[in-house]
C-alpha cells in the first residue's frame, strides 16, 4: 500500500514539473497516434462514404470485409507489420523497424477499418434520409458528398476520436513494431508496460495519468458532439 | 412556353407486383391538377414517376425540354417532408445555392419566404427541430423559391391545422396565377374542389376516371368516383 502511495505522489511531482522524459514519451505518443490518425482518416473518410452512396456489385462483401477487420487482433497486425519490414520480408530494404514510422504504419492498419465502418452508417443513414431531396433538386455527385460530409461532419468527426482513442491507448501492436527503445520508440503504453514490469511505479503511474486524461478528454468530446447532433444545438 | 410532362403507356412494378398503370397522361396546359384516391391507390408513385425520382418499369415518360433545364424546371414536396440538417435560412438557401445563385439575391429571397411562411423569426433554428406544421411549410417555401415550373406537392396540407392550411393554400393559388402548373395528391375532398381545375382520379394504380374539377366533383362518370366522393369504400 505504501509504494503504490509513493508511487503516486512521485507520478504527481513527475507531471508539476513537467518530467523530460515525461514530456518526452508524452509527445511521442502523440505524435505516432496523430500521424496514424491522419493517415487513416485520409483513407477511412472517402471510403467510407463512397461505400455508403455508391451501388456495385461486391459492395455487401465489401461491407463484411470492413467489418471483419474492425476485430482485427493488434497483436497479430503487429505480427504481420513486423514480418513485412524485417530485414528478409519484402519491405525489409527501407529499414523500418523499429522506428516510429512502423508504428504509424501498424496504427494505420488497426484504426483504418473501425474509421471507416463508423463513417459508413453514419453516411448510409444521412444518404438514405437525404436520397429523395438530392435527386429531386438534380444535385451533381460532387454536391451530394459535399453535402452529406457537411452535415455529417460531427458523425465523420465522431468516427475519427474513436480512432485516435484506440490508437493512443493500443500497446500490443506497437510493441513488437516498435520495440519499445528508449528515446526511439517508447510510447505511454509501452513505457508503462515495462515500468511496471520494472517495478517503477512512479513514471508507470504518471504516464498513466497522461494517458487517461488523453482517453477521457476523447470520449468527452464523443460524447458532447453525439449530444449536439441529438438536440440540434447547432 | 413552360416545361410540360406526359407518360405514355407507362408501368410501375416492384417486386414482381404491378403498382401503377399501364397510364397515358398529358400535363399540358396550365391546370392545377389534384390526384385523388384511396390509400395505396398509386398516388405517390405517379408524382414520383412523372418527377423521375422513381423509376418506370415499362413505357415512357417525355419532357418537352431537355433533361438538365427540365429537371431544374420542377421542384417535389415529399408526402414526409425531409429537412437538411441545418437552420431555416440554410434549407431554404440551400437550392439556390446549389444553382450558384449570388450571395445577396439568396438572402433576400430566404427572407422572404420566411415570412411567408411565419417562420421569419426562426430563420436559425435547426430545421429538424421544428413542428411537423411548420416543416411542411419549410417545405413548401423550399420547393417555391426556385421558382418551379412545374410543382408536385404530395399531401402539402395532410396533419395540418385550418390556419396554416389557408396559408399554404393562398401560396399555391399565388404561384399558379403567376405559372406555375401544379399537381398534388390530398385526402381533403373539400381543398380538393378549392383548388383543383382538373382531377385525375386513381384506382388500384390504374387512372380510373381524369377530366375537369367541375364535371368530376357534379357528375363523377363511375360508381367507384361517385363512391368516393361520398365517403363510402371503394374497391
Ligand atoms: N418500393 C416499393 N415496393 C413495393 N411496393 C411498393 C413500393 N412503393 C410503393 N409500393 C406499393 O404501391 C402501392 C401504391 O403506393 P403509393 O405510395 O403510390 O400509394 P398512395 O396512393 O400514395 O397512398 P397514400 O394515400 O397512402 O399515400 C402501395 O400498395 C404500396 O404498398
Ligand atoms: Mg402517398
Amino acid at each position: 500500500m505504501n509504494e503504490i502511495w509513493a508511487g503516486l505522489e512521485a507520478a504527481f511531482w513527475l507531471i508539476i514539473t513537467l518530467d523530460a522524459d515525461l514530456v518526452e514519451i508524452t509527445l511521442r505518443s502523440l505524435h505516432v497516434s496523430l500521424s496514424a490518425l491522419v493517415i487513416a482518416s485520409c483513407i477511412a473518410l472517402p471510403f467510407g462514404a463512397w461505400l455508403a452512396i455508391r451501388r456495385f456489385r461486391y459492395r455487401r462483401t465489401a461491407i463484411a470485409v470492413l467489418n471483419a477487420l474492425m476485430g482485427l487482433p493488434p497483436v497479430v497486425v503487429g505480427l504481420i507489420v513486423y514480418l513485412l519490414l524485417s530485414r528478409s520480408g519484402p519491405f525489409g530494404v527501407m529499414g523500418l523497424l523499429f522506428t516510429p514510422s512502423a508504428m504509424i504504419i501498424a496504427q494505420v492498419i488497426i484504426i483504418t477499418p473501425l474509421i471507416a465502418s463508423i463513417t459508413h452508417q453514419a453516411m448510409r443513414e444521412l444518404w438514405s434520409e437525404y436520397h429523395d431531396l438530392l435527386i429531386s433538386l438534380n444535385t451533381t455527385r460532387r454536391q451530394r458528398i459535399v453535402t452529406l460530409i457537411w452535415d455529417g461532419r460531427r458523425a465523420l468527426l465522431t468516427a475519427a476520436l474513436a480512432g485516435f482513442g484506440r490508437a493512443i491507448g493500443e500497446v500490443g501492436a506497437i510493441m513488437i513494431v516498435g520495440g519499445n527503445i528508449d528515446h526511439a520508440t517508447r510510447v505511454l503504453t509501452t513505457a508503462i508496460a515495462l515500468e511496471t514490469g520494472k517495478g517503477d511505479f512512479a513514471l508507470a503511474l504518471g504516464l498513466g495519468f497522461v494517458l487517461i486524461a488523453l482517453a477521457l478528454a476523447v470520449n468527452f468530446m464523443i460524447h458532447a458532439l453525439s449530444r449536439t447532433e441529438r438536440e440540434g444545438t447547432w | 412556353m413552360s416545361l410540360t410532362l406526359s407518360l405514355e403507356n407507362a408501368v410501375v412494378r416492384r417486386r414482381g407486383k404491378a403498382i401503377l398503370g399501364p397510364i397515358d397522361i398529358s400535363l399540358e396546359e396550365l391546370h392545377f391538377t389534384i390526384v385523388l384516391g384511396p390509400n395505396g391507390s398509386g398516388k405517390t408513385t405517379l408524382l414520383r414517376v412523372l418527377h423521375g425520382v422513381e423509376r418506370l418499369s415499362g413505357g415512357t415518360l417525355s419532357l418537352s425540354k431537355p433533361g438538365e433545364h427540365a429537371r431544374r424546371a420542377q421542384a417535389y414536396v415529399f408526402q414526409s417532408p425531409i429537412m437538411l440538417r441545418r437552420s431555416v435560412r440554410a434549407n431554404l438557401a440551400y437550392p439556390l445555392q446549389l444553382l450558384g445563385c449570388p450571395k445577396a439575391e439568396i438572402e433576400a429571397k430566404v427572407a422572404t419566404w420566411a415570412r411567408r411562411i411565419s417562420l421569419g423569426d426562426a430563420l436559425e433554428r435547426p430545421a429538424p427541430r421544428l413542428s411537423g406544421g411548420e416543416k411542411q411549410k419549410l417545405a413548401l417555401a423550399r420547393a417555391l423559391i426556385r421558382d418551379p415550373e412545374v410543382l408536385f406537392l404530395d399531401e402539402p396540407c395532410a396533419n395540418l391545422d385550418g390556419r396554416s392550411t389557408r396559408e399554404i393554400e393562398t401560396l399555391l393559388l399565388e404561384a399558379h396565377a403567376q405559372g406555375t402548373r401544379v399537381i398534388m395528391t390530398t385526402h381533403d375532398l373539400g381543398q380538393a374542389k378549392r383548388l383543383a381545375s382538373d382531377v385525375i382520379f386513381l384506382l388500384n394504380g390504374a387512372v380510373h376516371d381524369a377530366g375537369l374539377a367541375e364535371s368530376f366533383f357534379e357528375r363523377p362518370n363511375t360508381a367507384q368516383a361517385q363512391a368516393f366522393l361520398r365517403g363510402d369504400i371503394v374497391e
